[in-house]
């Protein structure tokens, strides 16, 4: 079946079999490898990117029905230019992953609950990425690094980025 | 605060410098195993059992080599012909590769399909048609070990049972007999359930096999390449693929706390079928494949005692284990020691009385086990001591951290040399306690426990002092497959002063691109910026036997600290010969030396590597290079003081983890950021066992929970804010004085959680419950006790 | 995870939908958010020949009010639900349970229409629906036809929707002043699915009498319960704690929860005990409020 999207800005034409999982379109046809796979029961939320704005599960979405859409992924968050987006900075700046590999689909769910609540409280973070699972980092740097880029966007001036020890 | 010899530009030792990985990840350009593709790659799916035990009648592959794109079904009588259908695992047991006749454990590889994709493979997959007579599978581990239960393992000839190995150290005579005389004697038995590290990426390969140059690179998620090459060459040199044919490539690694140590079947099929079609071939588990078939961690079943004083010293203990390996034991513990370092099971106490012993068992379960973030089999020592002293203090009514204060082995007693004889090397037990005690506001909290009880409300306090041992190892003890538990390192500083590292290593989140360039900026004065660090590939890096069981640090960390030293030794004398001076008449500080008395007269770092190449003394070899093979003396001994509040919903029982200050003693630190990160992670793996986390099976030995939908692996919402802190004593023995940090937490707050919730029913008459503790077994030990709507 | 081969259309109308569902029979199935059954067709549990996508149907999303009735068109997300000024006027009780669905990127997509035609009595909305006295609309060959809540659920996954009909919308009747709802449910960890889960819905007269109850409960019977002794035990009756005991108490005998990895049944029947008892006391709350 032939679908036109937009990914990244970028108009794709395709031919696919319906079964075709969106993720798998994004990692195989166009070989976009930021967008990960963790999961086969839409629980662990690698493989999150937006749909039409919207953060969603791209391993539960068939790539017929991104057809007319326009896709984001991990791939256009910095600035064509290399200058990283704030959240890019928070999870860096504030030791927000480890392995690296939950990241991406952390920042495209992240991006979106920014947009709904762009100063959310550490609870409505922490229930806001809990579609998300990381194995390695405990969460605390990545609710900070997500109050990071609140602060950010908001024009504020971010906490310290330095470890906090009691 | 933590002192910095070296300034933020050179971000040596103590600097929080931002990690280096991070720039690739959080753009998604890391490179994981997925992500590669071959030209001509053929794609693997695997056909698994659905029974634990059962006869393999016929496997009918007809249907699936009609599914399009199909190109081969490969079973266990394929591989016979090339004798590939059995291996060895790390604990020189056996495994079969796939199976000619028997299927051992629920999801058992049975058949792999070969296709163009993976959707092609996949619908291969289903179409394969395996008949099987199924047979009552033996689940109990207690079960397996009587007598009259059937053999599971008649692969082995002249087996007679489903014993695996008796295991044992300490003094049993001399236990025995304190016990016996001991005025107060507790015991619990208690499980460590079987669990699984489920790390967000799972196990994969791609293997290729070039026909015209008889080479193999093997990408693959492993923790420890060099030992994987070497185990491939031992299973395939038969057939022509030798060491030097070999090349794994481990690339970015989406988390591995022990899961990507062993031998999967799934890798070797890959080899064989690349091998024997001539084409790259991917293989990708699914998450169920991997909850359900690879290797597990934990599963002790452990008969506990304590033997101690009225007033509160602990006298002796005393550890029987029950380890159920499953089908057979591919766990990942030096050869030496089949159950691991559980003997450290005698924990932070000064007393000179134990025995542990250990018997492990076959099942008809997945095999195993492996670690789970932790060093092997520390995490169910802790657990055990843990729990028996919180159960000793309430025995004789003493508060559970004075009772800790009072048996602390002292500062000054150290090296320690404990009943089961390990040496520890250094530790302040005291200190790390009393911090965590006035951070959390012990005193206080007890005092509102105490109002709390008078209302009838729950809540609990918890404490686990624990001590690990980390860093295997010394060589004369330490072995993998008989190779020596070293590790390595190898720095080559380019003419302009900037610098490659290379590691026997491999990290998977652990942040070791920036860690080891900072132990070498530290060295020698080199901006860590300026020093790339690469492991994994086994044609470039040195030989090591990887990372897992928090050695990285303790091994290749030591490495990286000797091999700049040589260096800095060349780069004395480079300095002697340009500066006209002897070499005595020359002072270090980090980046330069200087004539002793004349800091005007001086040459940096950049300066002597540059003459190395450029302007070197007559005899001396060209070049700044150095190569060290570390083999640690001893272990190292981390330690902590964790400190668990909790409050419990006598309704639901609902358990709240209201504040959890953990303050760890890992030595000297590298990077105060990333050890940080590490203990979060580590507590958050100590909650998850704690409260959330167990594979289960039925008496079928069907997985009842095989999905990340029912396998609860904690959110940010049930992960609670931790407050951390550290004490340092650094370990005498290690050159730069570190421990290794990553698996600390996970081995130290189990216990911490579960004796706050202990300590919180035990009003009730409860004084153990088994991990996880979930709202479900509070609420049904308090009905137990009749405690339940008081 | 992959799917088996299947076909897939995506109509423009509604009727286009339904003469497809009645063309291909028992071998189609409507795609709603998909987030039931797209993991179900993953792991070959459902195995469909044809899906027909209803998500580009137009009329189908919304949420409004007319005539005293509040309808939520069958497409309309969970995320829309969980932030609806106008469901949030009337219904806190929907701010509750969408919180507690899976996760945000699955309110992203899931839908209530879906989570009801599913007919699963683990998923949250039956409950609700079934305290809030809802009416489900059917869209079929020969038109639309009303369903009350009550006749809805027929069994495990079976629901009144016969093949080739649509759940278009919900309409719910606006409640008295006086009225107060809530919704919890019991989980192993967020996103799981209930342990046990009841909604509650009351209206009070200005002396404190209950007039109306509702009461839904999740994951403890095979399909949705709704708790009619709870309710009798308080309509007529002023809130207190011995009329609650007794609505608490009908509801955990009533129900028919199964032991497994989330509690035994006995357990299951004192949290429901438990849950009506709060949720009465947090609807009440609000009603105050």
């Amino acid at each position: 079946m032939e679908i036109t999207l937009k990914v990244n800005e970028v108009q794709h034409t395709l031919d696919v079999e319906p079964r075709t999982l969106l993720v798998h379109l994004i990692r195989e046809n166009l070989n976009l490898t930021g967008t990960h796979i963790g999961c086969d029961t839409t629980t662990c939320g690698a493989c999150t990117i937006l749909l039409d704005g919207k953060s969603v599960k791209s391993c539960t979405i068939l790539a017929v029905q991104a057809n007319g859409k326009s896709v984001r992924t991990i791939e256009s968050v910095a600035g064509a230019d290399g200058h990283l987006h704030p959240l890019q900075e928070g999870f860096k700046d504030n030791h927000g992953l480890h392995c690296g590999f939950c990241t991406p689909g952390m920042i495209m769910r992240s991006i979106e609950l920014l947009e709904n609540n762009p100063n959310p409280t550490e609870e409505e973070i922490r229930w806001g990425i809990s579609g998300n699972l990381c194995r390695c980092t405990g969460y605390n740097n990545i609710v900070k690094a997500i109050e990071y880029a609140s602060a950010k966007n908001r024009g504020v001036e971010p906490a310290s980025t330095e470890p906090q020890f009691v | 605060m933590i002192q910095c010899k070296t300034s933020k530009a050179i971000s040596g030792m103590g600097h929080s410098m931002k990690r280096k990985e991070d720039i690739r990840f959080i753009q998604g350009r890391g490179h994981y195993v997925d992500d590669i593709k071959l030209d001509g790659m053929l794609y693997m799916d695997i056909t698994r059992s659905p029974y634990a035990y059962a006869k393999i009648k016929n496997i009918d592959i007809s249907e699936a080599m009609k599914v399009p794109g199909v190109v081969a079904v490969i079973t266990g009588k394929d591989l016979e012909k090339y004798n590939l259908h059995w291996m060895p695992t790390i604990m020189s047991d056996t495994q079969m590769v796939l199976p000619t006749d028997t299927v051992m454990y629920q999801a058992q590889e049975v058949a792999a399909v070969i296709a163009t994709s993976r959707y092609a493979a996949r619908d291969g997959r289903e179409a394969v048609k395996v008949e099987y007579e199924p047979m009552q599978a033996l689940v109990d581990p207690f079960k397996a070990m009587d007598p009259s239960s059937p053999v599971l393992r008649t692969d082995k000839p002249g087996k007679t049972d489903n014993h695996i190995w008796h295991w044992e150290a300490g003094d049993k005579a001399k236990t025995e007999k304190v016990f016996s005389e001991a005025a107060v004697v507790v015991k619990e038995q208690m499980h460590i359930p079987r669990i699984h590290v489920s790390s967000i990426e799972t196990c994969g390969c791609v293997a290729d096999y070039d026909k015209i140059n008889n080479h193999l690179t093997m990408y693959m998620t492993t923790q420890a390449p060099h030992v994987l090459r070497t185990v491939f060459a031992l299973v395939a040199g038969h057939v022509g693929l030798t060491e030097e044919k070999i090349r794994v490539v481990s690339p970015d690694i989406g988390g591995g706390f022990g899961g990507k140590v062993p031998v999967y079947p799934g890798y070797v099929i890959a080899i064989a079928v690349s091998f024997l079609v001539g084409k790259p071939v991917k293989w990708i588990e699914d998450r169920s494949e991997n909850l359900q078939a690879d290797s597990f961690a934990r599963d002790y079943h452990i008969t506990a005692e304590m033997a101690g004083t009225k007033e509160g010293k602990i006298l002796a203990t005393r550890f029987k284990v029950l380890a159920d390996h499953g089908y057979t034991d591919a766990a990942a513990n030096p050869s030496k020691y089949p159950a691991g370092l559980f003997s450290i099971a005698t924990g932070s106490y000064d007393y000179g009385t134990a025995f542990v012993e250990a018997d492990a068992v076959y099942t008809n379960k997945p095999p195993g086990g492996v670690a789970y973030r932790c060093s092997f089999r520390v995490t169910e020592a802790v657990h055990a001591i843990e729990r028996m002293t919180d159960r000793y203090a309430l025995e004789i009514g003493k508060d559970p951290a004075q009772l800790r204060m009072d048996n602390f082995i002292k500062k000054e007693d150290f090296p320690w040399h404990s009943p089961t004889g390990w040496i520890y090397d250094s530790g302040d037990y005291h200190a790390g306690l009393q911090k965590a005690m006035d951070v959390v506001g012990y005193a206080d909290l007890r005092k509102e426990q105490v109002e709390k009880r008078a209302k009838g409300e729950l809540m609990g306090i918890g404490i686990s002092t624990f001590t690990e041992i980390v860093g295997a190892g010394p060589s004369k003890d330490f072995d993998i497959l008989g190779i020596k538990m070293f590790d390595s390192a190898e720095i080559r500083v380019h003419p302009t002063g900037k610098a490659i590292a290379r590691f026997g290593t491999k990290s998977q989140g652990q942040g070791h691109e920036t860690t080891y360039a900072q132990i070498i900026a530290e060295e020698l004065g080199i901006p860590a910026e300026n020093i790339q660090v690469e492991e994994g590939d086994t044609d470039t890096a040195p030989y090591g036997l990887g990372t897992y069981a928090s050695r990285s640090t303790p091994t290749a960390g030591a490495a990286a600290a000797v091999a700049a030293r040589k260096l800095r030794d060349k780069a004395r004398k480079i300095a002697a010969y340009l500066l006209e001076v002897s070499e005595d008449d020359l002072e270090w500080e980090p980046g330069k030396f200087f004539v002793k008395g004349a800091p005007e007269k001086v040459k940096t770092i950049q300066e002597l590597v540059f003459a190395a190449y450029t302007n070197f003394p007559q005899g001396m070899e060209a070049g700044f290079e150095a190569t060290h093979y570390y083999d640690p003396p001893n272990l190292t001994f981390p330690s902590g003081a964790y400190i668990c509040v909790v409050d419990i919903d006598k309704e639901t029982g609902g358990i709240h983890v209201r504040r959890f200050v953990a303050i760890d003693d890992c030595g000297h630190i590298i990077n105060p950021m990333i050890v940080q990160g590490q203990v979060h992670g580590g507590l958050t793996q100590g909650i998850a066992p704690a409260m959330y986390e167990e594979l289960i099976y039925d008496e079928a030995g069907n997985i009842l929970n095989g999905t990340l939908m029912d396998y609860l692996v904690p959110t940010a919402v049930e992960s609670p804010k931790w407050e951390t802190g550290h004490v340092v004593t650094p370990s005498p023995h290690h050159p730069i004085g570190a421990k290794g940090v990553g698996e600390s937490p996970t081995v130290g707050s189990p216990p911490a959680i579960a004796n706050a919730i202990i300590d919180a029913l035990s009003p009730f008459g409860i004084t153990h419950l088994d991990i996880p503790i979930t709202p479900f077994k509070v609420w049904k030990a308090l009905k137990e006790k009749g405690a339940y709507g008081k | 995870m992959i799917a088996q081969s299947f076909q897939y259309a995506s109509p423009g109308t509604l009727a286009e939908a339904i003469s497809m569902l009645d063309k291909y029979g028992e071998d189609a199935k409507v795609l709603s958010g998909g987030h039931s059954l797209i993991p179900m067709m993953k792991l070959r549990f459902a195995n469909p020949e044809w899906l027909i996508d209803i998500n580009g149907i137009p009329n189908l999303a919304h949420i409004k009010e007319e005539g005293g009735v509040i309808k939520i068109g069958a497409l309309t997300r969970e995320a829309e639900i969980e932030h609806s000024d106008l469901l949030k006027k009337y219904f806190p009780i929907f701010a509750d349970v969408t919180k507690l669905i899976a996760d945000p990127q699955v309110r992203n997509r899931g839908t209530v229409g879906g989570n009801l035609a599913h007919g699963d009595a683990a998923n949250d909305h039956p409950a609700v629906m079934l305290a809030l006295n809802a009416t489900i609309v059917a869209t079929g060959s020969n038109g639309e036809r009303s369903i009350a809540i009550d006749e809805f659920f027929h069994g495990f996954y079976m629901t009144a929707l016969e093949h080739g009909e649509i759940l278009t919308e919900i309409q719910i009747p606006e409640p008295p002043a006086g009225t107060g709802s809530a919704y919890h449910k019991l989980e192993r960890k967020v996103g799981d699915y209930a342990t046990a889960g009841v909604a509650v819905q009351l209206t009070l007269d200005s002396k404190g009498v209950c007039t109306a109850a509702g009461f839904g409960l999740t994951n403890v019977n095979p399909v949705p319960l709704r708790a009619s002794r709870s309710e009798k035990a308080l309509v007529g009756k002023s809130i207190t704690d011995e009329t609650i005991a007794e609505a608490a108490k009908y509801a955990s005998e009533d129900c028919s929860p199964s032991s497994d990895l989330r509690g035994s049944e006995e357990y299951k029947r004192a949290m429901v005990a438990v849950l009506v008892k709060r949720m009465i006391h947090k609807a009440v709350e609000r009603i105050s409020k």
